[in-house]
């Protein structure tokens, strides 16, 4: 379809100021899609409303609540709260509002349950920090209005459900106090708040739910003292670990004494090791304790009396208890077993008694089960039904009923880590291709019915077929590679440590892979994944490879705990092997170089400056030992505010010989005064940034050199005290500084202050631009500021006789240690929003112009043509500098509505953007994620290369059969009159 | 469009002052958001976007995150006295960042401005300043449209080419014309171009 031709000109004729990127309504969902999550659940809220529509409520660990279709499992609403406001608590009141404690029991909201309006905030103050507690108590009603109850920051409040309405508060201001439960036994109208004092004294407050009046405060000490949480067994008894974790104490109080009762764990379980921890429940009568290897259910059967009901070493997970009738509570267990999880429901007063029994399939990629949340219904012959909720180690939803997978949602993509990108498999003979156009016919029918739509003939039916033939064209969603490269797999790396492949065209997961080096295991505690790099990438040497990508990941949270790394193929995502480092990770330094099977050669730099060599073979040896003198890489320590720059030095002089580990020396290392500046952020051109031109043309045909040189860091500083937030510092005190530095040599080459400005900074680097995005405190606006180098030592070779006589320069050699002579120009201009991501096109020759791509606080992705940051705006710009497109200066950068890429959507918790450049060099991929995902593609100069999605293929035809009959036609004619002419 | 719910509600909680301090501190801040109803109603028949339920107002750049009630209100809690950014993000609308002082010495007083436009807020009320259209708008078709794309052009000329030629050539003088016709002959290019009339011409 791409008629592929590179009119260079075509690019200075679209300088038209018009939005570059616009779309018409019915274009959405060709080129681009959208895909809604919310992340690994947290708590979920089953609304019990018997009419309408059937809904789970959920809050998540992305900071996202929820409210999800129980049938199918899409969304019917969702929020997603600020970063520092974590939900703590959720719950639903009155059976149409869900109550939302947040900001460590600082914030309590109402949101209107059918539709996700907020309905009242609370703001709710304490004296100290404590745990808190979100309680919905049913029958507790305070002047016919229902009352929550929340402990937070060591205060108990009662608060109206309707408007929020603070009824009653009561402080627990005792220093050492530490609040454990928060009980309001059903029925009655107290409230107990128990908790340790001093880690050894146990604490019971009796407190009047009417009024906050404190009835009874008894204390008991406790000489072994306390570890861990208390597990609730009934509403007036509460089972506690001591400090060594081997004794259980049960603690009744009953009627407001207390009493209690203490069993070594060894007494109930002959063979227990080492200490354990108790799960909490809240289903009555029964808790779980955890050791290592053994998960362990115990009874408590009246007087304080524990009795071993389960032993078990699978894997299990418990749910909260649901009550079904008056006085009986249902729980649900999932144990696993291979390649299935059975789930068993249980009443709580008998455990061996099962209520039900299924055992599901489960695909092993999605990992253990990490919560189970349990909901009943009647079924229609009036017995109960139960149906669960499970969470998954890839922070999958699922929901189980009846034994079946009824839904599952891949909420692990909504907490990507790392993106890369890989081609699809080339079409072969033999690789089977879905049928594009059956034949010609149909391809004809299609194209009439487009035609139709394009001269406002067609009917609605037919405009829905046009739409539904558009959205479904096999052509975007086929699994070989395309002539344009628009057909990609995106690589993601999630939080969970599962790997998935998105196909580009349409957003499906082609496959998706639980790393098992991500597993946790004995050696490798908590087991967090990194970085993404393209580890292989056959094009020339090796095209029967498949491609594949490296995985690093470290075993720990600090930057010193050993590395783990993963090569997965990227076409089947089988893991093809993986690594156990011995050393860590501090730095992967992708080298531009590959081995004869395409395998780029990476440098790891380890925590004692050590750099190792991978692959380890000595084909890569070989090739890296050519390069040696070539290799210098930095390292920024943001915390002492040193940049240094690091080369190799020789082998390591280590106890054990390691042919693929070298010694690093310093070369240079720039340290920013402590007191005056801090690094808030670093940025560098992306690596396989394709520069067209080193000259650029300006008016006066005149010629300027970009300095492009792979070497650059742009540094940006702030003055320390206005490293915080917005309004928390005067201009006056405030400063920001950016640097360009070169990494070779450690020479600062342009240096700039922004006074009365502060972070946060926002940078992208392409060519020989910089342009960083920061707020100016003077104005109270944001700003964006573009610095662009130029180099001056190629400025004489323009004059023709200097090159003539041979006194140009072009053979000198360049090296980096001269001293570089370039000249910066730059500019700032005010920008309205807060950003929270920024990047630029990319395409795959670069002669295409760039646009910025900013991710702005509203969540969405403004394209943002480059030529409005250009340094070279005046105000009133001559006719040439018109003529080369350069645009008046105004003091603002215009936000056109239109060229939105993500048009009226928004990727909610936007992180990152990506952009892959496609093999049509007017085109670039654009992928946007957060807790939502986003892609487009995008053409900034408009496609000069290719025929538009929408252009009339039938209108080409008729035009061409109506010029052959009109040439027949007049040949007719022009015979006839010949021949009259003859006569005459 | 979202309901802009009616006045009363309002009234009831606009009797407290938008800034109302807590502790020694901390203060809190107050505000509205109003979304014209008329604004809403130049979408020619698209359905609005945003809902008032998805409109999310952001101290500093999202260090806070607050939602409208019913309606309109907004409140951040706990923020110390200094000089904050309030932003209002809502899909289909553009608002203007607000610039707020929250003055340690005179708890109450209003000062807010528009950062856009610099102008000052007397209440925190905060408008869009203008609605946001995401599509193009599809021109409806029309023949001048088809006529001056390439195809319509090449029809055009073709035609002219056609009709308007014999006419021409009628016009000219019968010698002139027998002598250019005999000159083609002496060519003798058997070309299209010579079996029609407008090939005369050459």
């Amino acid at each position: 379809m791409a008629i592929r031709s590179f009119f260079l000109f075509i690019l200075f004729f679209s300088s038209s100021l018009s939005p570059v990127f616009s779309l018409y309504e019915d274009q959405v969902g060709l080129m681009d899609w959208h895909q809604q999550y919310i992340g690994k659940v947290k708590q979920a809220v089953f609304s019990s409303q018997r009419a309408g529509r059937k809904r789970v409520v959920v809050s998540t660990e992305e900071n996202v609540i929820a409210s999800l279709d129980l049938r199918h499992g899409e969304i019917f609403w969702r929020h997603l709260l600020g970063a520092d406001d974590v939900i703590d608590g959720i719950d639903i009141g009155l059976g149409k509002y869900v109550i939302t404690l947040s900001s460590g029991g600082s914030i309590l909201r109402s949101w209107n349950l059918p539709d996700g309006q907020m309905v009242w905030e609370s703001s709710l103050q304490g004296p100290k920090h404590s745990k808190s507690f979100l309680l919905v108590p049913t029958n507790l009603k305070f002047d016919k209005d229902n009352v929550l109850v929340v402990f937070s920051n060591g205060r108990l409040h009662a608060i109206s459900c309707i408007d929020g309405e603070v009824l009653w508060k009561k402080d627990f201001e005792a220093e050492s106090f530490e609040v454990q439960q928060v009980i309001q036994p059903p029925g009655s109208d107290l409230i107990y708040v128990v908790g340790f004092a001093a880690s050894y004294q146990f604490e019971m407050y009796q407190i009047n739910a009417k009024n906050g009046e404190l009835l009874k405060h008894e204390s008991a000490s406790f000489s072994s003292g306390f570890s861990g949480e208390v597990s609730l067994v009934s509403t007036e008894t509460v089972v506690a670990l001591d400090s060594t974790g081997s004794i259980l104490q049960t603690i009744s109080f009953q009627d407001g004494k207390i009493s209690s009762q203490q069993t070594p764990i060894s007494n109930l379980v002959e063979d227990s090791l080492g200490p354990a921890v108790i799960i909490p429940s809240s289903v009555s009568g029964i808790f779980a304790i955890k050791t290592d290897a053994v998960t362990v259910f115990i009874r408590v059967i009246g007087e304080g009396k524990l009795e071993v009901v389960e032993k078990t070493t699978h894997e299990i997970a418990v749910s909260d208890a649901l009550s079904i009738s008056e006085d009986q509570q249902a729980f649900a267990l999932i144990q696993h077993a291979s390649s299935e999880i059975h789930l068993t429901v249980k009443l709580a007063h008998d455990w061996d008694g099962n209520l039900l029994k299924e055992s599901v399939k489960m695909d092993w990629q999605r990992g253990l089960v990490h919560k189970v949340f349990i909901n009943n219904y009647i079924r229609t012959d009036r017995s109960y039904g139960f149906r669960v909720l499970i969470v998954m180690e890839d922070h999958s939803l699922l929901l189980l009923q009846q034994g079946e997978i009824v839904w599952s949602r891949e909420d692990g993509l909504a907490s990507i880590i790392d993106v890369t990108t890989s081609e699809l498999p080339v079409e072969r003979n033999g690789v089977s291709v879905a049928k594009v156009e059956h034949n010609l016919f149909e391809w004809l029918k299609g194209h009439m019915l487009k035609l139709k739509g394009t001269l406002m003939l067609a009917s609605p039916e037919d405009m829905a077929a046009i739409q539904s033939m558009r959205l479904k064209s096999s052509e975007k969603s086929k699994m070989t590679r395309d002539h344009n490269g628009f057909r990609k797999l995106l690589i993601v790396l999630t939080r969970a440590g599962k790997l998935f492949a998105l196909h580009t065209g349409d957003g499906r997961i082609v496959w998706s892979h639980l790393l098992r080096s991500l597993h946790k295991s004995e050696a490798c505690q908590s087991p967090i994944g990194l970085n993404l790099y393209q580890w292989q990438v056959p094009h020339h040497h090796a095209m029967d490879e498949n491609p594949s990508v490296l995985v690093v990941s470290r075993c720990g949270p600090s930057s010193d705990t050993p590395g783990v790394l993963s090569f997965v193929d990227t076409y089947t995502g089988k893991e093809l092997s993986s690594l156990s480092l011995d050393h860590a990770v501090v730095q992967v330094i992708p080298l531009p170089y590959t081995d004869s099977t395409e395998q780029r050669l990476h440098l790891l730099i380890n925590a004692d400056k050590h750099a190792h060599l991978y692959p380890k073979t000595s084909e890569a040896l070989s090739i890296f030992k050519r390069e040696f003198l070539n290799i210098y890489w930095y390292s920024v320590e943001d915390q002492n505010g040193i940049i240094k720059g690091h080369a190799l030095k020789c082998k390591c002089t280590g106890e054990v010989a390691d042919e693929f580990c070298f010694d690093t020396r310093d070369l240079w290392s720039v340290v920013f005064p402590s007191e005056s500046e801090k690094i808030v952020a670093t940025v560098t051109r992306k690596l396989n940034e394709v520069v067209h031109t080193q000259a650029k043309v300006v008016a006066d045909q005149d010629v300027m050199y970009k300095y492009i040189s792979r070497n650059l860091l742009f540094v940006a500083t702030v003055a320390p005290k206005g490293s915080g937030e917005i309004g928390s510092v005067t201009p006056e005190e405030s400063w920001l500084v950016a640097y360009l530095i070169d990494t070779v040599t450690g020479r600062i080459l342009h240096r700039v202050t922004h006074h009365g400005s502060q972070g946060p900074v926002h940078a992208v680097f392409s060519e020989n631009w910089v342009v960083y995005h920061y707020f100016n405190l003077r104005a109270h606006r944001y700003e964006m500021s573009v610095i662009e180098i130029y180099d001056q030592s190629r400025a004489d070779n323009k004059d023709v006789w200097k090159l003539v006589l041979g006194k140009h320069n072009l053979t000198s050699p360049i090296s980096l240690f001269s001293r570089p002579e370039v000249i910066t120009k730059s500019q700032s201009y005010f920008f309205t929003h807060s950003l929270k991501a920024i990047a630029v096109t990319s395409t795959a020759k670069g002669i295409t112009s760039k646009q910025l791509l900013l991710g702005t606080i509203g969540d969405q992705v403004l394209a943002l043509d480059k030529r409005f940051l250009d340094p070279r705006r005046t105000v009133n710009p001559t006719q040439a500098e018109k003529e080369e497109g350069i645009i008046p200066l105004t003091d603002s950068l215009p936000i056109i509505p239109q060229s939105y890429v993500t048009h009226a959507l928004r990727v909610e918790g936007l992180r990152g953007i990506i952009t892959v450049p496609a093999k049509l060099e007017s085109t670039t991929l654009v992928f946007a994620h957060g807790v939502d995902l986003f892609f487009t593609q995008l053409a900034p100069s408009r496609t000069y290369d290719s025929l538009t999605e929408d252009f009339s293929y039938a209108l080409l035809l008729i035009t061409i059969v109506a010029l052959v009959a009109a040439i027949f036609v007049t040949w007719r004619l022009s015979e006839r009159k010949e021949l009259q002419e003859k006569w005459r | 469009m979202a309901a802009v719910t009616p006045l009363l509600l309002l009234l009831l909680l606009s009797s407290a002052p938008s800034f109302s301090s807590e502790s020694r501190n901390a203060y809190n801040i107050n505000g509205r958001v109003k979304i014209p109803q008329g604004l809403g109603l130049g979408t020619k028949g698209y359905a609005l976007p945003g809902r008032m339920s998805n409109v999310k107002v952001l101290l500093n750049g999202g260090q806070n995150i607050t939602f409208l009630r019913p309606d309109g209100y907004f409140s951040f809690h706990n923020i110390p006295a200094g000089t904050h950014l309030i932003e209002v993000s809502a899909i289909g609308y553009f608002f203007s960042p607000v610039r707020v002082d929250v003055s340690a010495r005179n708890p109450g007083k209003v000062q807010a401005a528009l950062t856009e436009n610099r102008k000052g807020l007397s209440e925190l009320v905060l408008e869009p300043l203008r609605e946001e259209q995401y599509y193009e708008i599809r021109e409806p078709f029309s023949i001048m449209s088809l006529l001056k794309s390439p195809m319509g052009l090449m029809v055009g000329f073709m035609l002219a080419v056609a009709f308007l030629m014999p006419k021409l050539v009628e016009n000219m003088d019968p010698e002139e014309m027998r002598r250019a016709q005999e000159e083609m002959r002496s060519q003798g290019v058997p070309s299209l171009s010579s079996l029609l009339p407008g090939g005369a011409m050459n």
